[in-house]
């Protein structure tokens, strides 16, 4: 997910540009990902800790689906129904009995279930990292400016992040579905004594979530290793995101996605710069990583502390 | 003593377009039972929440014994001397009923930073519990845990709570809500031997209750002051006959 | 509040009267080492010391997570904090007891105090997210401690000498040492809850609105237990070095953090003497289980989700239904 820059790390425009892109594809793919779990949160009060081996299994089933397939298109649509058959068959078999229970409850099982997929992929498909190659189309470099090259994939899905944003936006403002999930984000239980049903809500509302999950992890396949975790540290992030932004909240995940993305990359790009300017070249190559590794997290904490419920929280206070 | 125990001044609260509290200045002076009454919506349970520090004001400031309380957080309000009772019963659950009022006690019994020694084995906190648990008429019951309390035993509970903490004022939410007529009876006979010995602001719909114990009563309607003063006074105006109190009394 | 599996049990448990299942545990744990010298190897042992001191952080963990309705998700940042003190301070010469536990305990209470004041203002999944975050920062900030291993970890050099004596080397020494330390650990938990102080906490659960219009500041009580749990697990974390003789970033991961809630819930929240066996059977199946396949947490993920679906109040309230089951007839 990140770009390390070749040779020395100095600090030009192209290479701020390159970030800068960069930070913004973490954000769309944070955001596809913090988009299905703060929906999950905010409708059903349900703290999916398995949305990151969601975003895992439908890189893996990409992989697996291309082996026999060959093609990229193919594989991402198969996919993604899996996916979302994948993710219905859990809301039916084990997470909509669990959702009066307390949020550890919630906690426990989709840690159980985090436990069993990572282990399972690795059962099923060894633990040496997969790849998943890029359709040809789009396997090249664009030149942005001159000297300045960036991967056609990555603009791909930068674009098919928006895109998707763009979707769920049309999705949430103006359908009646859409409608019924932001009033269920708000008060579920007033839009189940409307007589709502509101089971079905909550199904189609998990199993869109965990597509989205999914989508994210095939988009980001051709560029990362596909292996088993791979969904730990982005599912920590994914939350970091819809903790900020607000729980509930498309608007809040859209904003923080794109902030966390810009943070998170640009700090490891250029911490170990710009602390240079505040402290000598060998303490700031110690300290930069690590605290470039931390900056989200004091994010998270400073806006906790200014705003106990992130930024733009949906449920009224 | 002229200098009123709690004084309100110009509060005013708004959820958005709504404006829940209008200006409103009250004053309760020492050991007087001070009710305030209105219809359903009126924000009489809004103003309790304002001086008990549960909700922040807009504007207007509110004074108790002479001090400006209010910036002052909710904890420190109960701490210098005022209790409240909740409309919608407020207690601990899992704890038994005198477990509930033994932590009112605590609370103003020496610090409660102690990590030694067994609470529950402390007379000191025992003793003033049960009395004033026998006080409400819940001594028998004082073992039982709170949450399977019958509904007028909980109010009865909330009264205890609060009286547990020797408080200098007692905001009283609708201590009869939903009780029988037994208990009501009960409640106005506890609340009519404390008169005297707390300051009061009771909030209530039971009008006869109101008549027999009120020494001034308030009229709230849409987050105003309507009228207020001497019960037979507020029982006589024309604008509260119309307004309220033709649709309540018999 | 809403039946689940994270309900606090009330006592006598197990079917049993109160403070027969404690005395049972220790006795248990107190004779381990007989045992063991029978079947032969320190391998019992070493399993009950590592039983044992997860045991101590659980039982912290459970001081918040069952008497304060605090969802800590960053524990185990703790029990990295009093590792690494050990192991820091041992690279530098300073390899004695009664250094290395005070400052292990200091640290960890500094650190559980000041990212408390910041976590406490929260409430809900607000805080688990952000006791998580500042877990995470402690688990970078050590993976990125390069003179001190990084990612790799650190090897103590040998156990900490007590007062000079080298008592910690012997295996069985040690094994008492960590008794002692869980048998302390229990019996001022269990001090702490039944006091004016645990009650408060105990009643901010319940209904912190009504304690704190009692009069009671619930912030400063949350804090404190905090950084009582905190230090506790930094305790837990000098005697892990201790056994180990390794300290690593892995000590703080999240995952950890996550171990250590199910270890709580697996007792029965609200116990003190559920965290002993929680931890217990929690790495008591890890070791049984990844013994007879390496992919152990294929079956033991939906062990969890079953337990979470059925047995509410943990193995205890599982075993005491099955007790008065039988009992009934």
């Amino acid at each position: 997910m990140r770009l390390r820059p070749a040779g020395g790390s100095l600090m030009s425009t192209s290479l701020l540009v390159v970030q800068i892109l960069n930070g913004l594809q973490l954000g769309v793919l944070l955001f596809l990902i913090a988009a299905g779990l703060t929906l999950v949160f905010g409708v059903m009060d349900f703290i999916n800790l398995a949305h990151g081996v969601q975003y895992m299994l439908g890189a893996y089933l990409a992989v697996a689906i291309y082996a026999l397939t060959d093609g990229f298109l193919a594989a991402l649509v198969l996919a993604l129904a899996a996916m979302l058959a994948f993710g219905l068959l859990l809301e039916f078999a084990v997470f909509r009995h669990l959702y009066d229970r307390d949020h550890l409850d919630h906690v426990i099982a989709t840690f159980g279930i985090i436990l069993f997929l990572n282990q399972g992929v690795k059962l099923v498909w060894g633990a040496a990292p997969l790849s998943l190659p890029m359709p040809e189309l789009f396997s090249g470099s664009v030149k942005l400016a001159d000297g300045l090259l960036y991967p056609v994939w990555r603009l791909v899905v930068i674009a098919s992040g928006l895109a998707v944003a763009a979707l769920l936006y049309w999705l949430v403002a103006h359908t009646r579905i859409g409608m019924l999930v932001r009033a269920g984000a708000t008060n579920a239980a007033m839009v189940s004594a409307l007589g709502v049903n509101i089971r079905r809500l909550f199904m189609i509302v998990f199993g869109f979530g965990a597509m989205l999950a999914g989508f994210a992890g095939i988009m980001i396949a051709p560029i990362l290793s596909v292996e088993p975790g791979m969904g730990d540290t982005v599912l920590i992030l994914a939350f970091v995101v819809i903790v900020i932004g607000g729980i509930g909240s498309i608007r809040g995940a859209f904003v923080a996605a794109l902030l966390i993305g810009l943070v998170d990359t640009l700090g490891r790009s250029f911490s170990v710069d710009i602390l240079r300017l505040v402290m000598g070249p060998s303490p700031a190559r110690t300290v930069g990583p690590a605290i470039a590794s931390m900056l989200i997290y004091l994010l998270m904490a400073v806006v906790l502390y200014i705003r106990p419920t992130g930024l733009f929280p949906a449920k009224g206070r | 003593m002229d200098e009123p125990v709690l004084r309100l001044q110009k509060l005013r609260k708004s959820f958005g377009a709504l404006v829940v509290t209008d200006d409103v200045t009250f004053d309760l002076m020492l050991c007087e039972l001070h009710a305030v009454i209105g219809p359903n919506g009126a924000g009489k349970t809004t103003l309790i929440n304002q001086i008990s520090g549960l909700v922040a004001p807009d504007s207007g400031s509110i004074l108790f014994g002479g001090r400006d309380i209010t910036g002052l957080p909710a904890h420190a309000r109960a701490a210098a001397g005022l209790a409240r009772s909740f409309q919608v019963s407020s207690i601990l659950p899992g704890f038994s009923a005198l477990e509930n009022v033994a932590l009112a006690v605590q609370s103003r019994c020496g610090s409660s930073f102690r990590v030694l020694g067994r609470a529950a084995a402390e007379d000191a906190l025992n003793g003033p519990a049960m009395a004033a648990l026998a006080d409400v008429g819940l001594g028998e019951r004082a073992h039982v845990p709170a949450g399977e309390l019958a509904h007028g035993e909980k109010r009865a509970l909330e009264l205890a709570i609060a009286l547990a903490m020797r408080p200098k004022v007692l905001l009283l939410d609708e201590p009869m809500a939903g009780t029988g007529r037994e208990e009501t009876a009960r409640l106005v006979e506890l609340l009519r031997r404390l008169k005297g010995r707390f300051s009061v602001v009771l909030v209530e719909h039971d009008m006869t209750a109101v008549f027999a114990l009120a020494d001034r009563i308030s009229v709230l309607l849409y987050g105003r002051i309507l009228a207020s003063g001497a019960p037979a006074a507020v029982r006589a105006d024309p604008q509260v006959v119309a307004a309220y109190l033709g649709d309540e009394m018999e | 509040m809403p039946a689940s599996l994270a309900a606090s049990l009330p006592r006598p448990r197990g079917g049993l009267p109160a403070g027969m299942l404690p005395a049972g545990i220790f006795l248990v744990l107190a004779l381990l080492p007989l045992v063991g010298s029978f079947t032969g190897g320190s391998y019992l042992m070493s399993l009950g010391s590592r039983v044992m001191i997860f045991a101590i952080a659980a039982t912290a963990l459970d001081l918040l997570i069952g008497f304060s309705a605090l969802i800590s998700f960053g524990h185990a940042a703790f029990i990295g904090l009093g590792a690494y003190s050990v192991g820091i301070l041992s690279a530098y010469g300073i390899t004695d007891a009664l250094v290395s536990l005070p400052v292990a305990l200091a640290v960890s209470a500094a650190f559980a105090f000041l990212t408390g004041m910041v976590c406490l203002r929260t409430t809900g999944v607000y805080f688990i997210m952000i006791t998580l975050a500042f877990g995470q920062m402690a688990f970078f900030t050590a993976s990125s401690l390069a003179p001190f291993g990084g990612d790799d970890g650190l090897i103590v050099a040998a156990r900490n000498t007590l007062a000079g004596f080298p008592l910690l080397r012997n295996d069985r020494t040690f094994y008492y040492v960590v008794l002692f330390c869980l048998l302390a650990t229990y019996l001022f938990c269990r001090a702490l809850v039944a006091s004016r102080f645990g009650r408060v906490v105990r009643g901010a659960k319940e209904n912190p609105v009504r304690v704190a219009t009692i009069g009671f500041d619930v912030y400063r009580f949350q804090l404190a237990i905090y950084v009582v749990a905190g230090a506790l697990a930094g305790l837990a974390g000098f005697l892990l070095a201790n056994a180990t003789e390794f300290v690593s970033p892995a000590y703080m991961s999240w995952q950890r953090s996550g171990e250590l809630i199910v270890m709580v819930l697996l007792g029965g929240l609200g116990s003190l003497d559920g965290a002993i066996i929680g931890a217990a059977a929690y790495l008591l199946t890890e070791e049984w289980l990844s013994g007879v396949t390496e992919h152990w947490k294929v079956i033991f993920g939906p062990m969890l989700v079953l337990i979470v679906l059925f047995a509410r109040g943990g193995l205890i309230g599982l075993a005491s239904a099955v007790v008065r089951r039988f009992i009934r007839g």
